[in-house]
């Protein structure tokens, strides 16, 4: 998804109130970028906080910054400048933050984001973009531009089925029909689960939809409308269950008077085995992987 | 916000002493403390917005506990009112212990926790190399709030962009939350520091007639201006100079009543 980004960004580098900062990361990334962007691209070095303060002052003459390190280094270290310099005063920076996830691997925990979106939705104004294909970028990131307040873009790894053509970003969009349950999926882990799961009998497979904004407000009309139907919700994301997407779809199912639906909710639990690996490794430990949610519909009744 | 009926013209010895006694009369009626650390930043504060600061130039309080000096001097510059002054530190008001993110003209930043203000200052200074406005913005800071990492990061930052529309005014005035500075985390010789970055260095007295150069007689620098403006905690009021705990402490009726009679004299 990085080199979607780093395109979708350079066809947006002649807008001259965009600057683009990062914190000395981009190697065999963002070259393109920083070669159109010129002075408006700036290495700020490995210091964090700095960085997201400097985006504010930036912003608040009004120019429009963009942010960007690998995922946890720049939501959890400088926590309180986001929180301060950014929310508090509602500042239209791009907080880019690469790997989302489990998306750095093997590289350790330290690299991994996953309690990314749930710290930061905790702060005021704060809206969480998660594409889920290389293709979402191309319509997401013009948009970003006119945001009117912080937002926190998670980048991972693009995962398209092939032969098929996936709706144009949206904060919620079905990919697949099916009628074994519904399946929701947040950011990049819908098209996994599309490619693996699109060959089954609609009959045997769950619907899938895709959520790429956060915070959610009511759910569309058409996947409450599904839920009656099928009562049976599993819900996946690369992220653990506190502040998760899941918990806020659970309070919006319970406002549209959503009962007696089963809700298999399945995130992100750490390093269960004290083992590390590939993204897929720990997706697998978590129960993320395409088999173990299919599993979650054809055992449904036993569980 | 209403505009003040108040307007002072200069930092004069008599503004300075106005100065100093409505900052006291809203502490004291707020019943509220950080007094000593506002009373050492207040002459700085003064002649900064009376004299030194233009059109389009900026401020950023990265010591934020000194939102009353901030708000007095706004006050003698006519930005804020009489009326609202009096709501300091109450419900309802914008005038919070630490400066608000908005609704205060000369406000630019909520700021409170320390270590933000001078990359939020950079930034401002860095955004004139593509906007092309010639603005100088100026930063207060703490002497304590050196301690906090993200100040160096934001001077290493501001130097190697060589930001020399960025003037940082340290208020040095010896004395943090629970010490003096020489005793918590001693950064002497502190000029030598600012030096070693290739940075210029001024040292003035912060209570001085004149306490920053004019304009036109900064002298030619890169990077950033350094002014290490040594101060008196709790100047002017003979029982807080020099001392901590008039970081914390509110004034008693009998106390509020002598340190007026001590800036009246």
């Amino acid at each position: 998804m990085r080199r979607a980004f780093c395109d979708g960004l350079t066809q947006q580098a002649q807008r001259n109130d965009f600057v683009f900062l990062t914190g000395d990361l981009g190697y065999a990334a963002l070259e393109t970028l920083r070669e159109a962007m010129g002075s408006r691209f700036l290495n700020a070095g490995v210091a964090e906080q700095n960085l997201v303060g400097v985006s504010a002052g930036l912003a608040k003459a009004g120019l429009r910054p963009w942010i960007y390190s690998i995922a946890p280094f720049l939501y959890a270290r400088p926590f309180e400048q986001i929180r301060n310099d950014l929310c508090l005063h509602r500042l239209p920076v791009v907080v880019v933050g690469n790997g989302g996830g489990y998306g750095y691997g093997v590289m350790g925990a330290t690299h991994h984001a996953i309690e990314d979106y749930g710290v930061l939705l905790t702060l005021s104004g704060m809206t969480v973009q998660i594409p889920a294909f290389d293709r979402d970028l191309e319509s997401l990131l013009p948009q970003l531009f006119e945001a009117t307040g912080p937002v926190y873009l998670r980048l991972g790894l693009g995962e398209q089925p092939d032969n098929v053509q996936p709706p144009d970003y949206q904060p919620w969009r079905k990919l697949m029909a099916g009628s074994a349950g519904t399946l929701i999926a947040v950011g990049p882990l819908a098209g996994g689960y599309w490619r693996d799961l699109v060959a089954l009998d609609p009959s045997q497979r769950p619907s899938l939809w895709c959520l790429s904004t956060l915070p959610i407000g009511a759910l569309p009309e058409e996947l409450v409308a599904e839920l009656r139907q099928t009562r049976k919700l599993v819900i996946a994301e690369e992220h653990v269950a506190q502040g998760s997407a899941g918990h806020s779809i659970m309070v919006q199912m319970l406002r549209s008077g959503l009962g007696g639906v089963s809700v298999d909710h399945v995130t992100a639990v750490g390093y269960p085995s004290g083992t590390y690996g590939s993204q897929r490794f720990h997706r697998k430990e978590c129960g993320l992987d395409s088999a173990s949610i299919r599993g979650r519909f054809t055992e449904g009744e036993q569980r | 916000m209403v505009e003040s009926d108040v307007s002072m013209s200069r930092s004069s010895e008599s503004t300075r002493r106005g100065a100093r006694l409505r900052l006291l009369q809203m502490h004291y009626e707020s019943c509220v403390g950080h007094i000593g650390g506002n009373l050492s930043c207040l002459d700085v504060l003064l002649e900064l917005f009376h004299e030194r600061m233009c059109s389009g130039d900026q401020f950023v309080l990265s010591k934020g506990h000194a939102a009353g000096a901030l708000y007095i001097t706004l006050w003698s510059k006519g930005l804020i009112s009489e009326a609202h002054l009096s709501t300091f530190h109450r419900d309802g008001t914008l005038l919070s212990g630490h400066p608000p993110a908005s609704g205060v003209p000369g406000v630019t930043f909520a700021t409170g926790s320390l270590g933000h203000g001078l990359s939020l200052a950079a930034g401002l200074a860095l955004s004139s190399r593509w906007l092309g406005s010639p603005e100088t913005v100026y930063c207060l800071t703490s002497d304590g709030e050196w301690n906090e990492g993200s100040m160096w990061e934001a001077l290493i930052f501001a130097t190697h962009q060589d930001l020399n529309n960025l003037v940082v005014i340290m208020d040095q005035n010896g004395l943090q939350g629970f010490g003096s500075t020489q005793d918590v985390a001693d950064l002497s010789p502190l000029a030598e520091k600012f030096r070693s970055f290739g940075l210029t260095v001024l040292e003035v007295d912060g209570h001085a007639d004149n306490i920053l150069p004019a304009p036109n007689e900064i002298p030619d620098h890169r990077g950033p201006l350094i002014v290490l403006a040594k101060t008196v905690k709790g100047k002017g009021v003979s029982f807080m100079e020099n001392r901590m705990e008039w970081h914390y402490l509110p004034l008693k009726s009998e106390q509020y009543a002598q340190a007026r009679l001590e800036l009246e004299q």
